[in-house]
Parts: structure tokens; C-alpha cells; sequence
């Protein structure tokens, strides 16, 4: 994997550079920003390349591309964040940025500025700009040869769509604790999405991934056909789905992207702001038990090249393998600077931000629940009637309360141990703690998402990823129609 | 605000940049070019437990070209509005369009459609605001909140001050600009009783500051909303009425205004395909669409390609009476333009209002629901299953409050069931609309 100093190299020759800036230029930047009562201050340059391509009724319809850049200069006292940001990066930006950001914030004690530390983290992906690696004609045929496997899988589908985007960024960070670190970020994603018409019903299937690499990897491992194949087969069980069932039952949650679980039911509560400002139902509960004994949930931002993990963060910390929940038992939050030195703490690489144009602040990398002993297919034996849900569209959570949601897109009724009929799209809630504590059986089949998802927080959206084996909670409300 | 933004300079500025990018674009070679640059500048401040805790100021930019070869179509953007920034931009623009494939439906809206009518719609009202004022406000909103007794912690006060200019123009020779402002006060309280802790908020938001409800009357009502929510219990799982909140009666609208959308009905990804002029609502059930309403949220001239707005009036007698469409969307559909590139704006319904305490009273025993989680509404069938809580009404009392349960049915059903429409208009956001009764809905909870 690649070296962190190459990445340093790399990333002041795209965005200091150009405007006539070096690493010295950083320190007089920064000076700005500190002044009279600031305990920290960072700048954060970023530019990005962004690339899609879309296809409808077998022809790529629509292509885009958006470069975007600037600076972020942060400032804080005590409690206080003072924030600027410019599109340019020059000197007069740095100036008035950072004379922005410290001016606002005016209380707190001036700690002595720290020499340059150089971060060195592991590679958790490959620095390069992924949108290179297909030629624009490759792209063309990759997302019609999803739309050709996908119209000829079945006659009841009339409609595809397909879409192939890239990003390739590059984040420089310079702080006033020393900090120097660099990254460069590579994403991508293929999607397929249809439509299936049958005896007056009408359903959709999608199917999509990717995560921190070339494009052309896509290509190489094939995924048109992959996802074509499989948005297919969701949308023909989707067109035999009955009414799905109302009221409390047993759910059994397939590997992979039902992870989504563990995003909202704990990994929000787990966030450190909202630890620190009390205002998390997982609040003052460190060292104690919030879930069954055997469930073990980390953040871990080192898996490779996945969608969710960062060589270093926002802030420059490596991203790091952080346990939240030991066998049932609280273990860990996660952390930025500002939350991890109010809180006496150490920060954990989870500081995020969505650009330089807004602040970082605690977020999660791959949320995962590691894998248990029991056999996939005992777990489903084990339910007389409950649902077996495999794939999710969305969740959303109410840390105070705890109260968590995510929607089913594909379902089955679990029938005396055997799954049975797909049933509709169901919201299904639950109370975080009260839901991890049911926890009853967990699958060897621990699972990584295919790289989809992205989680929101007070309007900033990061990629994530989740990850599970298959398990069961005893007791979960199912929100169908059919109410016995 | 703390930072000068002088937004006739602006607009002479964007306005320059836009038709130079189209002329490089014609330049170049393109057969048709249209450009939308914008520029927005606002200030933030948020307060928590009586001290600062974050400032921030903004300004974001942007220019996005889209331009056309034959039948073909390129786009790219930047946040960097230079000379040489723009020439990349729509290069960039050029060379993607070559690969992508021929479309006879894509290209600008009619000429003939371009708005010539441009009114003073009010929308601009900036606010000459200190960081200090602004702190000043958002304490006295945290404060009231906080003094209210039961009140033991609070997620902060927020304002936020915006104004901007957005100008589109396009190779027909259109031009259109508007500037425009926005500004806003939040509150979000924290309360606790044995059962755990409730969180809840208030917000007024204003396109003109002095239309801005008091921020201590803010505080005080997420105070109010926050306690209410304590001792919550599950309801029982079973069919009842449900009332929604305005606020979420608005967002009922917008599941309707989904389905209404060419890009959903072309793609066949609407409940909606095929229905025009069929029944979907109670025949006193109307809305129409006022973009040209003096003041309002929403409030445009033309829409994002420039076609002029007009009233479209969407469900008419309880039938749906249009749909909502750009110019590609309609050719196709093989209709025209209803000038909604870029949504909607500013919906009214057109029914008679019943007092809010005469729904309570009709709907006798169910579930007036508050607040909904999650994202479980499928377009493509109607199909609806939602966290929510709220409370449970006996005898058209309400009781106590309930939470950790959803709320399901169809689209359709919910449409159709629709019993009558609350007095207590919110008219915070584009859509203006009171509560909704539903005649019934599954309940899952204990």
C-alpha cells in the first residue's frame, strides 16, 4: 500500500502549488487562525473530481462532471468553533479565512504552537484517481452491458437504468498540534436499477457497490452483469410479495447491508458529541452491558479498500479499528479532537466532514458486528413465525430516545423454520439497547456491504459502510399492513 | 451579516460569466447551450447551554454548463467561476458529449415557452446582522426554552442568514436572475422522566427577517413539544384513524408531488402512471401550485429552463388534473411543458378547513401522529410503512403520548380515505397545509 509521504508530495502539488503556496506557507496560514485565545486551529485544503455517466432505455443519457476545491479554516476555544472556508486557495484566502475563523472565538488558553509532525498511517487504499482507469468508451459499454443482461434475464422487465460514478479526491490537513497528513481517496460505484411489469403489478430492483478503487476493477470483476442480474431477481420476488405481517415477532437479518442495524441502533449513540453533550439513550453507560452476551460491534476504518475506510481523517488521525461493544458490554466511542479532549479521551480517526466547506465532527467508517458460531440456516430453523429480511432501503435514528428505523426492500415470512413467501417492503423500529439486547443467535457468515451507503448527519452526507453475519432478534415490531 | 455581499454586483457578475460561458460554448461548436450560476452567502451561529458554540460563515459558488450536439448532451460544473475555469468547464462538457448516445427528447425548452413576464416577487430581504445579534438571538431562543421547569438539557439554538443570487440563461437568448434570502431560528430541548430521555424542536424560518416569530415564543414551544413527548408508551398493534401534524401532512404532499413527476411516470417508477383524469382524492379535494404568490418560500418567475411559471392546478375535484413536468419529461410523455423544471412551488390546497379540535373529535379513538422516521415509502406502488409517534386520542381527547410503533397502508387508500383538512395551516415551508385525517391506517406496536 502506499507510503504517506508520497501522498504529502502529491497532494501539495495539486492544491498548494497552484496558487503559489508551500508547506511554509502553512505555518503563516495557520498563524492567522490561532491568535489571542485559540487552542487549536487547522486548515483543510480538499479538491475534488467527480464523474457520472447514466443510462436509460439503452443509452447513456446523461454524463456529468464537477470539479470543486478550497480551504476550510477552523479555530477553537474551549468549546467554541469559529469556521471559514474559500474556494480559493492563495494567500489572501488564508489571511482572511483564518482571521475569520479566530475572530470569532475570542476566550480559552493559548497553548504553544507545535512543531510539524509528519502523520504516517497505513494505506487502507491505493492513492490513485480512479476515473482513469476506463477509457470513456469502456464506461459507455460497461453500462450497456448491464442494461442488455438485464433486459434479457426476463421479458417482465421494461425498464433499466444504470448509472457509473467516480470520485477522486485529495485532502491535505495542517493543524496546530503539529499535524501534517495528507490523503488521497478514490471511490466508485455502479448501479443497476429496473423495473418489472407483470399482471398489472409493478415493481422496482436495484443492486449497486464499489468502494475505494479504479474503475476499472468494476470492469474487472465484472459487477454490470452482477448487479443487472441480481436488480432482476429482486424485482420478480418483489412482484410475488404479499402483504407483510404487523406487530412484534422474531427478525432474522442476513449478512451484509442489514448491518444498517448496527449503523442506527448503536453506532449514532455511539458518536462521541453526542456522549459528550449527554444527549444519547447510550449516554453514562460505559462499561456496562447494552447488548447480549457474544455481540461485538467495531468501527473499523482499516478494512481495504472499503467504502467507508480512511487512511487517515478529516483531522489527519489514521483511521483505526475502534471496539465499541465488547460481548454485550460498552466498550468504546467514537472520537474527534474537540469531542475527545473535552471528554479526556483519545480521538479514534472517526472526524468526518462532507468537504472543506463544512465541519468535521464524529462520524463512523465501516460499522461492523463480527462473526458468532451459530449456522445460517439453524437461525432461520430456530423461528416458528417471523420475517427473514435481507435487503434494506433506508434507517434513521432519534439518539435521545433511542427509537431506531430501517425499511425492508426484500423480506420473507419465516413459516415453522422455513422461509416462505416474500412479503412487501416493511419500516421495522425498535429502542437501540432494548434491540441489541435481543440478540439471540449470530451467524459464522459475517459479510461486508457491496458499498452503497451513505449516512447523513445535520445535512452532511459521508460514504459508510456496514457489515454483519446473519442474526436473529427474538422480538422486533414488523410495520406491514396485515395486522392479525 | 458580518461579511458585505452587494448582490447587484453579484448579479451583473454572474450574468457576465453566464454568457460567456454560452458564448464559448456556441464557439466551440455546440448547437445549443444553457448555463445556471449561482452565488450564496449567509452566516450560522449555534448556542448551546448559554455559550457559543459554533460560527461559521459561508459562501458557496458554483456555474454549471449543459450543452448539446445534435441530439446529444454533455454537463459539467465548478465552484470556480474564472475565465479560465469556465473554458475548462465547458470543454469538459463538449468531450463528454460524444460519448453520450442520441436522444430525440433532450434539448432546451421551446423557445416559445421562455417566460418574457418578470414581476417583483419579494423575495429579497437581506439582513444587516452582527455575529453578536445573531448570538443574541439564538440565547434568548435557548434561554425561554430552558427555563421552562422540566427542561434539564439542550441540544443549542441555531440561526442561520442567508442571501443569494442565482441567474440561468440559455442559447434561445433567455436571461432570467433573482435574487433571493432566507433566515431561520431553531430550538431543540432535551427532557427526562424515569422511562428515558425525549427530545424535541421548533423553528421558524422567514424569507423576510421581520416575518420571523419571536425567538423566546420559539424556545418556549420546543419546551412545550419536548415535554409533552414524556411517558410515552407503545400502542396497540391494529387498524385506526390517523391524524397527521401539519408538518407531516405536508410531506404527504410530496409523496403525491413524486409520483406527479415526469422523470417517475416516463421511467414507469410512479403509482401514478396512466391515472390523468382519474379519481384519486375525495371529490372536495383540490391543489393547485402559485409560483407567482408575492413573498412566498418558493416563489419564481421561470422555472430552472427557463419556461415561464404558471398556476397548475394538479388534483382538481379529487381527480388528478396534471402532471408535473420539465420539457424533457413531457416530450417524453408526448406533452408539453408545465414549467416545473426544478419541482413545484408553492402548493395550496383548495378544501374546506375543519378546526383542529372537530378532526380530534371525528377521528373519536386513534393515533395523532407528530413525527415519522425513515424512508419506508415505496413510489413505484404506494406502499407506505413509517416509524412515527405522537399521541393517542380516546372519545377525541388526546390521552397520552405514544412512540415505537409504525403506521402502514397504500398511497392510494391514504388518498382516498382522506376524512377532511385542519384549519391550522403551517406555512414555514412551500407547501402550505393543515392537518390531515385518514380514515385508516395498520398500527403496529405492542
Amino acid at each position: 500500500m502506499t507510503a504517506h509521504k508520497s501522498d504529502v508530495d502529491t497532494a501539495v502539488s495539486i492544491l498548494l502549488t497552484p496558487g503559489g503556496l508551500d508547506l511554509d506557507a502553512l505555518d503563516t496560514g495557520l498563524s492567522y487562525a490561532m491568535g489571542g485565545g485559540i487552542d487549536y486551529a487547522d486548515l483543510y485544503f480538499q479538491r475534488t473530481w467527480q464523474e457520472g455517466w447514466v443510462l436509460e432505455d439503452g443509452e447513456v443519457k446523461e454524463a456529468s462532471y464537477n470539479i470543486d476545491g478550497g480551504v476550510g479554516v477552523r479555530s477553537l476555544a474551549g468549546e467554541k468553533t469559529g469556521f471559514a472556508y474559500s474556494n480559493q486557495i492563495t494567500a489572501d484566502a488564508l489571511m482572511d479565512t483564518g482571521r475569520t475563523a479566530s475572530g470569532i472565538v475570542r476566550s480559552g488558553k493559548q497553548l504553544p504552537g507545535q512543531p510539524i509532525v509528519a502523520v504516517s498511517a497505513a494505506g487502507r487504499y491505493a492513492g490513485i484517481d480512479p476515473l482513469a482507469g476506463l477509457t470513456a468508451d469502456e464506461k459507455v459499454a460497461m453500462l450497456k452491458e448491464a442494461d442488455r443482461i438485464a433486459r434479457a434475464a426476463d421479458p417482465s422487465i421494461s425498464q433499466v437504468s444504470a448509472s457509473l460514478s467516480g470520485t477522486y479526491e485529495v485532502v491535505l490537513v495542517r493543524s496546530s498540534d503539529g499535524t501534517l497528513a495528507a490523503d488521497i481517496r478514490p471511490l466508485v460505484r455502479f448501479n443497476v436499477s429496473v423495473i418489472a411489469a407483470k399482471n398489472g403489478r409493478r415493481e422496482r430492483g436495484s443492486a449497486g457497490g464499489g468502494g475505494r478503487y479504479s474503475m476499472s476493477r468494476l470492469r474487472d470483476e465484472n459487477v454490470a452483469a452482477r448487479y443487472a442480474k441480481e436488480a432482476v431477481r429482486q424485482a420478480l420476488v418483489n412482484l410475488e410479495a404479499v402483504d407483510a405481517p404487523a406487530g412484534q415477532m422474531p427478525v432474522v437479518l442476513g449478512a451484509g447491508w442489514p448491518g444498517i442495524l448496527l449503523h442506527e441502533a448503536v453506532g449514532h449513540g455511539l458518536e462521541g458529541d453526542f456522549n459528550r453533550k449527554g444527549s444519547s439513550a447510550f449516554a453514562g453507560r460505559m462499561g456496562k452491558r447494552v447488548a447480549a452476551k457474544g455481540v461485538t460491534v467495531v468501527d473499523d476504518a482499516t478494512v481495504a479498500d472499503c467504502r467507508g475506510s480512511l487512511s487517515v481523517d478529516d483531522e489527519g488521525t489514521p483511521g483505526q479499528y475502534t471496539p465499541l461493544i465488547e460481548d454485550g458490554i460498552l466498550t468504546g466511542y467514537m472520537q474527534d479532537k474537540l469531542n475527545a479532549r473535552l471528554m479526556n479521551m483519545a480521538p479514534t480517526g472517526n472526524a468526518r466532514r462532507e468537504s472543506f466547506a463544512h465541519l468535521p465532527m464524529p462520524r463512523m467508517t465501516n460499522t461492523v458486528m463480527l462473526a458468532g458460531q451459530d449456522e445460517p440456516t439453524d437461525i432461520i430453523k430456530s423461528v416458528k413465525r417471523g420475517i427473514y429480511a435481507v435487503s434494506f432501503g433506508g434507517g434513521q435514528v432519534d439518539i435521545t430516545s433511542g427509537k431506531f428505523v430501517f425499511s425492508a426492500s426484500e423480506a420473507y415470512l419465516i413459516e415453522d423454520g422455513k422461509i416462505t413467501a416474500p412479503v412487501k417492503g416493511a419500516t421495522l423500529i425498535g429502542n437501540g439497547p432494548e434491540a441489541m439486547g435481543r440478540v439471540s443467535m449470530i451467524g459464522h457468515d459475517m459479510e461486508m456491504d457491496t458499498g452503497i451507503g451513505v449516512c447523513g448527519k445535520e445535512g452532511q452526507g459521508v460514504p459508510v459502510g456496514v457489515g454483519q453475519p446473519t442474526l436473529k432478534l427474538d422480538e422486533l415490531t414488523v410495520g406491514g399492513t396485515q395486522s392479525s | 451579516m458580518a461579511q458585505a455581499f452587494d448582490a447587484a454586483a453579484q448579479q451583473l457578475l454572474l450574468t457576465q460569466r453566464a454568457e460567456e460561458a454560452l458564448a464559448l460554448a456556441k464557439k466551440l461548436g455546440a448547437d445549443a447551450a444553457e448555463v445556471g450560476a449561482s452565488v450564496d452567502q449567509g452566516l450560522g451561529v449555534s448556542v448551546r447551554l448559554g455559550e457559543v458554540e459554533t460560527v461559521e460563515l459561508s459562501r458557496d459558488q458554483g456555474i454549471a454548463i449543459t450543452l448539446y450536439v445534435g441530439q446529444r448532451k454533455g454537463s459539467a460544473s465548478s465552484t470556480d467561476a474564472s475565465s479560465a475555469s469556465i473554458k475548462a468547464t465547458v470543454e469538459k462538457a463538449l468531450a463528454i458529449a460524444r460519448y453520450t448516445g442520441e436522444d430525440p427528447a433532450s434539448g432546451l425548452a421551446d423557445a416559445a415557452l421562455m417566460a418574457t413576464d418578470f414581476p417583483d416577487l419579494k423575495v429579497h430581504y437581506p439582513w444587516a446582522l452582527t455575529t453578536d445579534e445573531a448570538i443574541d438571538l439564538a440565547l434568548a431562543c435557548e434561554k425561554a426554552g430552558r427555563d421552562v421547569a422540566g427542561i434539564h438539557q439542550s441540544e443549542g439554538a441555531s440561526l442561520s442568514s442567508g442571501e443569494g443570487v442565482r441567474v440561468y440563461a440559455n442559447s434561445h437568448g433567455f436571461l432570467g436572475t433573482q435574487k433571493g434570502s432566507s433566515h431561520s431560528l431553531s430550538c431543540m430541548l432535551i427532557a427526562q422522566d424515569e422511562k428515558g430521555m425525549q427530545r424535541d424542536y421548533d423553528y421558524t424560518s422567514a424569507r423576510n427577517p421581520a416575518m420571523l416569530r419571536d425567538p423566546a415564543e420559539v424556545g418556549r414551544e420546543a419546551a412545550s413539544r419536548t415535554l409533552r413527548r414524556l411517558g410515552a408508551q407503545r400502542p396497540p398493534t391494529g387498524t385506526f384513524p390517523v391524524l397527521f401534524d401539519p408538518s407531516l401532512s405536508s410531506g404527504l404532499v410530496g409523496h403525491l408531488m413524486g409520483a406527479l413527476a415526469g422523470g417517475a411516470l416516463y421511467r414507469e417508477a410512479s403509482f401514478l402512471c396512466d391515472r390523468l383524469g382519474s379519481p384519486l382524492f375525495p371529490s372536495w379535494f383540490g391543489l393547485e401550485e402559485r409560483p407567482m404568490e408575492v413573498g412566498a418560500t418558493a416563489s419564481s418567475p421561470f422555472d430552472a429552463e427557463g419556461v415561464q411559471t404558471r398556476n397548475n392546478r394538479f388534483i382538481e375535484q379529487g381527480n388528478v388534473a396534471s402532471y408535473m413536468l420539465s420539457a424533457y419529461s413531457a416530450r417524453r410523455l408526448g406533452m408539453q411543458s408545465t414549467g416545473n423544471a426544478g419541482g413545484a412551488r408553492n402548493l395550496r390546497l383548495l378544501a374546506p378547513l375543519t378546526p383542529r379540535d372537530d378532526l380530534l373529535k371525528q377521528m373519536g379513538r386513534g393515533i395523532w401522529v407528530t413525527e415519522l422516521m425513515g424512508q419506508g415509502v415505496n413510489g413505484v406502488t404506494g406502499d407506505y410503512s413509517r416509524g412515527a409517534a405522537g399521541f393517542w386520542v380516546e372519545n377525541g381527547e388526546v390521552q397520552h403520548p405514544i412512540e415505537e410503533f409504525t403506521i402502514a397502508s397504500n398511497l392510494n387508500n391514504m388518498f382516498a380515505g382522506l376524512v377532511a383538512v385542519g384549519d391550522d395551516i403551517d406555512t414555514r415551508g412551500s407547501i402550505h397545509t393543515g392537518s390531515w385525517l385518514i380514515d385508516a391506517m395498520t398500527v403496529a406496536g405492542s
